[in-house]
């Protein structure tokens, strides 16, 4: 067990293993959103209720899944970093960060849209809304402050703490933003009442959550391969390997 | 704007005391470091001390906060309508977002000062834990600025015409909740203290994490107005409080190690 963590933690042969890893996990991302698109936009049944606009559901929920997962990944990789300085978990910890605030922000857009058909507004202070909203912010937090620092490791030991300090709070803003809304504004409409959704309609979106995480696996992988080669720029085994392949293309 | 003058007119001085402390540091680490048994009480009390005295010394640290949660307060109604029924309901949100902000605005001088005197350092070095001594720092930050904004805050209500009955709740809310807030406040600060210009960064990172506190506050408030019960809303403010004495310390001492060795 120790000996498996103290493999993955050096960074030669994570990138080793992330090369034979990496096509699995593009090529699943790739079928699963490529089948769910097309069976969720073209063959699902449209709702009854909102008729072709819940579509957009397809994106919106597999995106705000990530947005939650990915700094809940972000904040164990800091955890991680510093509890047994593994540098390949903060270097996956900082590709991790751009792609957590897209997600988050596609999560947001998409809802935005999806407001216009059903609630008639592109913003309501809705308690998820608001929450997700807070989020996006605290993943810009972590971004400028791993920017904000000069020297690389105190700035990836800064970021480790505001992470772990970030997913602590999440919940706490979760549960207070629930309580704000239900004390502020009664719930002039409901998107959980309508009966649970037919298979037809559920399990492309179960293949979309799927693909999403497939994606941002592979996502992470090829990342954190590109971060390895560039902080792992002065060591042997990387000028070898450039080498090598110098050779080859000619 | 007044941390970014501060700062960039502290960075001559403080690039050469750099070079200074690392003198006095490495002399002190031939030095063989007594322990003291039951040593921390001591000195969380001299910083404590320490930190009260500096702070009195420099009454204007102390009163720009202040000044300034009366100045924003002056700027609603100018903005908004002088109208006092408009203002009374929207007084509550108003003074809670505006001591926040002012609580928030001296949060970047919390640790400055003894970081640009090495100070910091010292306290680093000392035998006793870091998360028991900045607990000490963080105490008198509240005392100087959280409990003043608390009491100040009903004079400013009355201005907006809040609804009798209900300034007590206020001051009190604002007094747990500002704890809270100079807690949580702390490990930006900490985390920023080694930049030059941290102050808008300080602010991006401690605001998000402020919203709880602000949420029961205001709702605390709110629900005095309105005759509702505020037990609920302090007590969960108050579990906030207890939440981040317990957890803040630490993250605050490892992030002032991270400025410190950055």
């Amino acid at each position: 067990m120790w000996a498996f963590i103290h493999k993955l933690g050096s960074p030669k042969w994570f990138y080793g293993i992330s090369a034979k890893l990496q096509p699995w996990f593009w090529v699943a991302a790739a079928l699963l959103i490529v089948t769910g698109s097309l069976w969720g936009l073209a063959f699902a049944p449209a709702d009854y209720q909102q008729g072709n606009s819940f579509r957009i559901i397809y994106v919106h929920v597999p995106a705000a899944f990530l947005a939650q997962s990915i700094f809940i990944a972000m904040a164990v990789s800091g955890l991680v970093f510093m509890v047994w300085k593994i540098k390949v978990a903060d270097m996956a910890a900082a590709v991790m960060a751009p792609l957590g605030a897209a997600m988050t922000f596609v999560a947001l857009f998409s809802g935005a849209v999806w407001g216009v058909p059903t609630w008639g507004t592109w913003w309501m202070w809705d308690a998820r809304l608001t929450s997700m909203l807070i989020l996006l912010f605290l993943y810009l937090g972590v971004i400028a402050l791993r920017g904000a620092f000069t020297s690389r490791d105190s700035a990836s030991r800064a970021a480790s703490v505001l992470a772990m300090v970030g997913v602590i709070n999440i919940p706490i803003i979760k549960y207070s933003v629930n309580w704000w809304y239900t004390l502020h504004q009664p719930a002039s409409f409901t998107l959980t009442s309508r009966p649970a959704m037919p298979t037809e309609m559920w399990l492309p979106l179960v293949m979309m959550v799927l693909g999403f995480y497939s994606f941002f696996i592979a996502l992470t992988l090829m990342r954190t391969r590109s971060e390895i080669l560039r902080r792992e720029a002065n060591k042997r085994w990387v000028q070898d390997l450039v080498k090598d392949q110098v050779e080859e293309a000619r | 704007m007044h941390s970014s003058l501060h700062s960039s007119s502290q960075q001559g001085p403080s690039e050469q005391g750099s070079s200074h402390r690392s003198d006095i540091s490495q002399q002190i680490s031939a030095v063989p470091l007594r322990e003291y048994k039951g040593g921390l009480l001591i000195a969380v009390k001299a910083t404590l001390v320490r930190d009260l005295t500096l702070l009195l010394r420099r009454r204007g640290e102390v009163l720009n906060p202040l000044v300034f949660f009366a100045l924003v307060i002056t700027l609603f109604p100018i903005a908004i309508s002088p109208d006092p029924e408009l203002l009374a309901v929207i007084a509550p949100g108003l003074l809670w977002v505006a001591a926040l902000l002012a609580a928030l605005l001296s949060l970047d001088s919390l640790f400055r000062s003894d970081y640009d005197d090495g100070s910091l350092e010292q306290l680093l070095l000392a035998p006793q834990p870091l998360a028991a001594l900045s607990l000490a720092k963080v105490a008198v930050h509240w005392l100087l600025t959280g409990l003043p904004l608390a009491l100040m805050a009903p004079i400013l209500g009355i201005m907006l015409a809040l609804p009798a009955g209900s300034y007590g709740v206020l001051a009190l809310s604002l007094a747990l909740g500002t704890a809270s807030l100079s807690l949580i406040g702390a490990i930006g600060a900490a985390l920023t203290v080694g930049l030059a210009r941290g102050g808008v960064l300080l602010s991006l990172l401690v605001l998000p994490l402020y919203i709880p506190v602000l949420i029961f506050g205001a709702g605390a408030v709110q629900a005095a107005i309105l005759g509702d019960g505020v037990g609920a809303h302090l007590a969960i403010l108050g579990a906030l409080l207890a939440a981040s004495l317990m957890l803040a310390p630490w993250a605050i001492a490892a992030s002032l190690r991270i400025s410190i060795n950055g």
